[in-house]
C-alpha cells in the first residue's frame, strides 16, 4: 500500500512535472512567434499540417517552405555556407540528407515526444532526427491511355519497348523518395535496370508529387515509372484517373526525417512543432487525409489502401544512401540526359 | 554677332569651371569605379580565380573538364545548335515582318508594331510554359484538336524537343531583330530601288539584290542579337529541354549548384558564355558601325511603298497567324488556365473558378511574399536606375569635365555579361561574409541595376540627345545658374524621357529570371522564381495567374510610356 502511494505520487509528480515544461515551451514558443520549415513534404500536405499546429497553438505561425529534398539540401548548406540563420525544421524524404547534417553538425540533438512506439527504422540512434512519415514509390498509369490488362504489373515490365514515349520520370537531383527509389532497384537489379529503363525515352519531371502526377492524370504521359504513393492516392480520391501499382518485386520504401536545425532562430517554438508532427492526432491526418504511412503505431489507415505488411517493402539505409547520392545523380544524368 | 557667341562659349567654359568649383568630377569618377568594381570587376574576378583554383592551388583542371567531360560538352554543343537555329530564323522571320511594316501597304501596321511588343514584353519561360500546354505531344491542346480533327493517333507537334526550344526562343527572340531591321528600313531610300525598277527588275528582284544587301548589316547584327539572347535564357530550356533530357549551358551552370556544388566548374562553364557574348558584341558594333552607305544614313529621299496587289490580305493574315504563336494563344491559354480548375477540359460553368486567383493573392504565403518583393525591387531598381543612367547621360551628353564621354562605358559594360554568369559571379562574391548581401533582396538589387543599366542609359541618353542644349544656355544667359537651369528648363523636357526610362527598367525588372534563379532565398523570392518552383507542384492554375498578372502590369507601363513619352521599347533600345 505504502508502495503504491509512492509510485502514484512519483507518476503524478512527473506528469505536474511534464505539463509545466510543456507549458513553458507553448510559452517560449509564443514569445518567439514563428517557426520556419524547409520540407519536402507535398504543398497541400505540408499546410495542412502547418494549419492544424497554428489552430492548436495560436499565436505561433508556421512558415511553410515547400521545394524537393535536393533543394532543400542545398539551399541549407548554401545558407550555412553564407551564415545566414533562417531554418528552424528541416524535412526531406532522403535520409542520406540527415547523416550529412549529422556529420557535419548542423542538426540539434532532440528527441521528440511520443516516439518511443516508433519501429527502429523511424529512429536515429543518437536523437538527431526521427522519421516523420514514410512514403512508398510506386508506379501509376492513366487508365484513360492503358487498358487495366495491358498495364505493367512490375518494375521489368516497364522496360518493354511498348512503352517507349509514354513514360515519366521524376528526378533524384530533385526528389529524395526517388533518390531513394533508384539506391532500392540498384540493390536490387543494378544500374543496368536504368540503363535499359532510360532507352525508352522518358518524359523527365522534376517532383515526385503534384508534378508527375499530373502529368499522368492530365494524359501527357501514361505511366509514371516512379513517384509518391501517397500524392497518386490523394490525386485518385480526388477523381482523377490514375491506377497505382506496387510491383510484387518490392516496394521502395521512404522514411524521411525531421530535425531542428543547430542555431535554429525560433528554438521553443522548434521543439514544439517537432513533438506536434509526432502526436497521434498530427500522424493521423498525415494517414488520412494525405494518405501517408507512418511510424506511429496506434496510426489507422484508409480500408482502400494496402497494408504495409501485405506488401514487399525494399528498404534502404541512410548511411549507405548518404555515401551513394552523388554517384545515383550522375549516373541518373548520365543515362537519362539531364 | 560674334559676341553672342563669344559669351556663349565664356558661359559654357565657365559652367565647367562652376562644375568643377563643386568638385563633383571626384565624386562621380569614384562612384563610377565603385560600380564598376563591386558589380563587375569583383564578381568576374571571383569567377576566373574560382575556375582556376582547386584543391591543390592553381590549376586548369576546372577548364579541361569542361571540354572534355561528356555531359557537360553536350550542352556545349546543344547550346550552340539552339543559338544558331534561333539567330537565324529570328532574322528571317524579324527582316520580312520588319520590311512588311515599314515598306509595303500592309493594313493595320500600328496592330502588328503592338503585337511585336507584346512579344517583346513577353517573359520568355511564360511564353515556354504556355506552349507546354499547347503542345505536349498528348495532353496538348493544339495535339488534341489534331487529334479529334484528323483522327490520327500521333501528335503533330512535341514541344519538348530541340526544335520546340529553337521556336519558342525564335518567337521572343525575333522582336530584337525586328526593331533593328525597322530602324534600317526606315532609313534606306528608294532610289537605288527605283533605279532598278527602272533598269528592269521585278520586286523580288530588286529586294534580292537592292534592298537586302543594304540592310545586310542590320541583318547579321540582328542574328547576333537573338543569337546572345537566345544563349542566356534559362527558363525556356530548363521548361522544355530538361523533360527531354537536353541541357544547355544555363541550365547546366544552374544545375552545378546543387549540392554537392562544382562552384570551380560552374564559373569554368560561364567563361566561354562570358567570352562569346563579348567577343559577338564586339563583332555587332564592329558591323553596324561600318554602316556608311549614304543611302541609309541620310534623312532625305523617299520611301515608296511596295504594293502587295492581292497578295495583301493574305500575307496579312499569315503575318496574324505568325504572332498568334506568340501573342493570342499563349495568352488564351494562360487565361484559360487561370480560369479554369482542370486546364485540359473544357471552360464550361463547372469548370470555372476564381479558386487560382484567391489562392495566389490571398492563401499561398510564399506567392504574396513574392509579389511583394517584385514590386519592391522593380520600384527600387527603377528609380535608382533612372537616376544613375540620367546623371551619366546628362554628364556625358553635356561634356561636363574631361573624359566625361568614357563614363558612358560604365553604363553599357554589363551588357556583356549574360544574366545567369552575373549571378554566379554575384554568388561567389556576396554570399559569404565578409560582403553578404545573400539572404537579402538587396542582391537582387544589385543584380538588376546592373543587368538594367545599359537599358536604362539608352534610354536617358535619346531623352538628353533629343533637348537643345541651346534652351540651356539660354536660360543662363537670362542669369540662370547651372542648377536652375537644370530644374527648370532641363528636368520639364526630360521629364517625360526619364519616366519611359524608369518604366523599361522595371518591365525588366520583373521578368528577369535567369539571374534571379540562383540569387533567391525563401525571404527574397520574386515572382519569376515563384512560376518556376510552381511548376513543379503541379499548381498550373496559380501560374497562370502570376503570369497574367507580369502581363497586365508591363502592358500598362508601356501604355503609360506611350502616352506619356509617345516612345516605343522596341524602336529606342539598340
Amino acid at each position: 500500500m505504502k508502495r503504491l502511494s509512492v509510485l502514484v505520487l512519483f507518476i503524478l509528480v512527473r506528469a505536474a512535472l511534464a505539463s509545466a515544461q510543456e507549458a513553458a515551451l507553448v510559452e517560449a514558443g509564443k514569445r518567439e512567434g514563428k517557426v520556419v520549415w524547409y520540407t519536402s513534404l507535398a504543398l497541400p500536405s505540408s499546410t495542412a499540417l502547418a494549419h492544424l499546429f497554428m489552430n492548436r497553438y495560436q499565436g505561433i505561425e508556421v512558415e511553410v517552405h515547400r521545394t524537393g529534398s535536393g533543394r532543400v539540401l542545398q539551399r541549407v548548406m548554401q545558407e550555412v555556407a553564407a551564415g545566414i540563420r533562417n531554418v528552424d525544421i528541416i524535412h526531406t524524404s532522403d535520409a542520406g540528407h540527415f547523416v550529412l547534417f549529422k556529420n557535419k553538425g548542423l542538426v540539434m540533438r532532440y528527441t521528440p515526444k511520443g516516439v518511443e512506439g516508433f519501429p527502429a527504422s523511424f529512429k536515429d540512434k543518437d536523437d538527431f532526427y526521427y522519421g516523420m512519415r514514410s512514403t512508398l514509390s510506386t508506379i501509376a498509369y492513366n487508365p484513360r491511355a492503358v487498358a487495366e490488362r495491358e498495364a505493367p504489373r512490375s518494375w521489368k515490365d516497364l522496360l518493354d519497348a511498348k512503352w517507349r514515349g509514354k513514360m515519366a520520370s521524376a528526378h533524384p537531383s530533385y526528389s529524395g523518395v526517388i533518390a531513394t527509389h533508384v539506391l532500392a532497384l540498384v540493390n536490387l537489379y543494378g544500374w543496368d535496370y536504368f540503363r535499359d529503363l532510360a532507352k525508352n525515352r522518358l518524359h523527365l519531371v522534376q517532383s515526385a508529387t503534384a508534378e508527375i502526377a499530373g502529368v499522368v492524370a492530365s494524359g501527357e504521359r501514361a505511366i509514371a515509372v516512379n513517384g509518391a504513393e501517397y500524392f497518386f492516392y490523394k490525386m485518385l480520391k480526388e477523381g482523377n484517373p490514375l491506377k497505382i501499382i506496387y510491383p510484387k518485386e518490392g516496394v521502395p520504401l521512404v522514411v524521411s526525417p525531421t530535425a531542428i536545425a543547430k542555431g535554429a532562430p525560433h528554438p521553443s517554438a522548434a521543439k514544439l512543432f517537432t513533438d506536434f508532427i509526432f502526436t497521434r492526432e498530427a500522424q493521423q491526418m498525415l494517414a488520412d487525409r494525405e494518405g501517408l504511412y507512418t511510424g506511429h503505431p496506434e496510426v489507422n489507415y484508409p480500408q482502400d489502401k494496402p497494408k504495409l505488411k501485405e506488401l514487399r517493402l525494399l528498404s534502404t539505409d541512410a548511411s549507405q544512401l548518404e555515401e551513394r547520392n552523388a554517384e545515383i545523380r550522375k549516373r541518373f544524368v548520365e543515362f537519362f540526359g539531364a | 554677332m560674334p559676341h553672342a557667341t563669344d559669351a556663349l562659349g565664356q558661359l559654357r567654359v565657365r559652367s565647367r569651371m562652376i562644375f568643377r568649383a563643386v568638385d563633383w568630377t571626384l565624386p562621380i569618377w569614384i562612384g563610377a569605379a565603385l560600380f564598376l568594381v563591386f558589380l563587375m570587376i569583383l564578381p568576374l574576378g571571383w569567377i576566373f580565380a574560382t575556375s582556376l583554383w582547386g584543391e591543390q592551388g592553381w590549376t586548369l583542371d576546372a577548364y579541361v573538364r569542361v571540354f572534355t567531360e561528356a555531359a557537360l560538352l553536350k550542352a556545349l554543343r546543344n547550346t550552340i545548335l539552339i543559338s544558331f537555329w534561333v539567330g537565324v530564323l529570328a532574322v528571317v522571320v524579324g527582316s520580312l515582318l520588319a520590311w512588311l511594316v515599314t515598306r509595303t501597304d500592309l493594313p493595320a501596321k500600328k496592330a502588328i508594331r503592338a503585337l511585336v511588343m507584346a512579344s517583346f514584353v513577353t517573359p520568355p519561360f511564360l511564353g515556354a510554359f504556355a506552349w507546354t500546354l499547347l503542345a505536349g505531344p498528348n495532353a496538348g491542346l493544339l495535339n488534341r484538336l489534331y487529334r479529334s480533327a484528323t483522327g490520327a493517333e500521333g501528335a503533330l507537334l512535341n514541344i519538348f524537343t530541340m526544335e520546340g526550344l529553337i521556336f519558342v526562343m525564335v518567337l521572343y527572340s525575333f522582336p530584337y531583330v525586328f526593331s533593328m531591321v525597322a530602324n534600317i528600313f526606315e532609313l534606306i531610300t528608294s532610289d537605288l530601288e527605283d533605279a532598278a525598277n527602272i533598269l528592269g527588275a521585278g520586286r523580288l528582284r530588286t529586294m534580292l539584290t537592292i534592298t537586302l544587301p543594304l540592310a545586310a548589316p542590320a541583318l547579321l547584327g540582328g542574328f547576333i542579337l537573338a543569337f546572345l539572347h537566345s544563349l542566356s535564357l534559362f527558363g525556356v530550356p530548363a521548361i522544355l529541354g530538361l523533360p527531354a533530357g537536353l541541357h544547355t549551358i544555363t541550365t547546366q551552370i544552374w544545375a552545378l549548384f546543387q549540392y554537392p556544388p562544382r562552384p570551380d566548374l560552374a564559373a569554368a562553364f560561364s567563361v566561354p558564355l562570358l567570352l562569346a557574348t563579348m567577343l559577338l558584341l564586339a563583332l555587332q558594333r564592329r558591323i553596324l558601325g561600318q554602316r556608311g552607305y549614304s543611302t541609309v544614313g541620310g534623312k532625305g529621299g523617299e520611301r515608296r511603298t511596295v504594293r502587295l496587289g492581292i497578295f495583301r490580305r493574305p500575307i496579312f493574315f499569315l503575318v496574324l497567324a505568325l504572332l498568334s504563336l506568340s501573342v493570342f494563344l499563349p495568352y488564351g491559354i494562360l487565361l484559360k488556365a487561370a480560369l479554369a480548375r482542370a486546364w485540359a477540359l473544357p471552360l464550361t460553368w463547372d469548370n470555372l473558378t476564381l479558386g487560382h486567383f484567391r489562392f495566389a493573392f490571398f492563401q499561398y504565403g510564399d506567392t504574396q511574399g513574392a509579389i511583394l518583393n517584385t514590386f519592391k525591387l522593380g520600384i527600387l531598381t527603377a528609380t535608382a536606375g533612372t537616376l544613375i543612367a540620367a546623371l551619366i547621360a546628362y554628364i556625358t551628353n553635356r561634356q561636363l569635365f574631361r573624359g566625361a564621354r568614357y563614363l558612358a562605358f560604365f553604363a553599357l559594360a554589363p551588357l556583356v555579361i549574360p544574366g545567369i554568369v552575373l549571378a554566379v559571379g554575384l554568388f561567389f562574391a556576396y554570399a559569404r561574409p565578409p560582403l553578404l548581401l545573400y539572404g537579402t533582396i538587396w542582391i537582387l538589387f544589385v543584380a538588376y541595376l546592373t543587368k538594367e543599366m545599359p537599358v536604362g542609359f539608352a534610354q536617358a541618353e535619346t531623352t538628353f540627345k533629343a533637348i537643345q542644349i541651346e534652351l540651356e544656355d539660354a536660360s543662363r544667359i537670362m542669369g540662370a545658374n547651372r542648377f536652375m537651369a537644370l530644374k527648370d528648363v532641363t528636368a520639364p523636357l526630360a521629364r517625360s524621357g526619364l519616366i519611359a526610362t524608369w518604366c523599361f527598367i522595371f518591365i525588366g525588372v520583373i521578368r528577369e529570371l535567369s539571374a534571379s534563379i540562383l540569387l533567391f532565398t525563401p525571404k527574397s523570392k520574386v515572382v519569376s522564381v515563384v512560376i518556376f518552383d510552381l511548376k513543379e507542384e503541379g499548381q498550373i492554375g496559380v501560374i497562370a495567374v502570376l503570369g497574367i498578372l507580369l502581363l497586365l502590369v508591363s502592358f500598362f507601363l508601356i501604355l503609360a510610356v506611350h502616352w506619356v513619352a509617345g516612345r516605343d521599347l522596341l524602336v529606342s533600345r539598340e
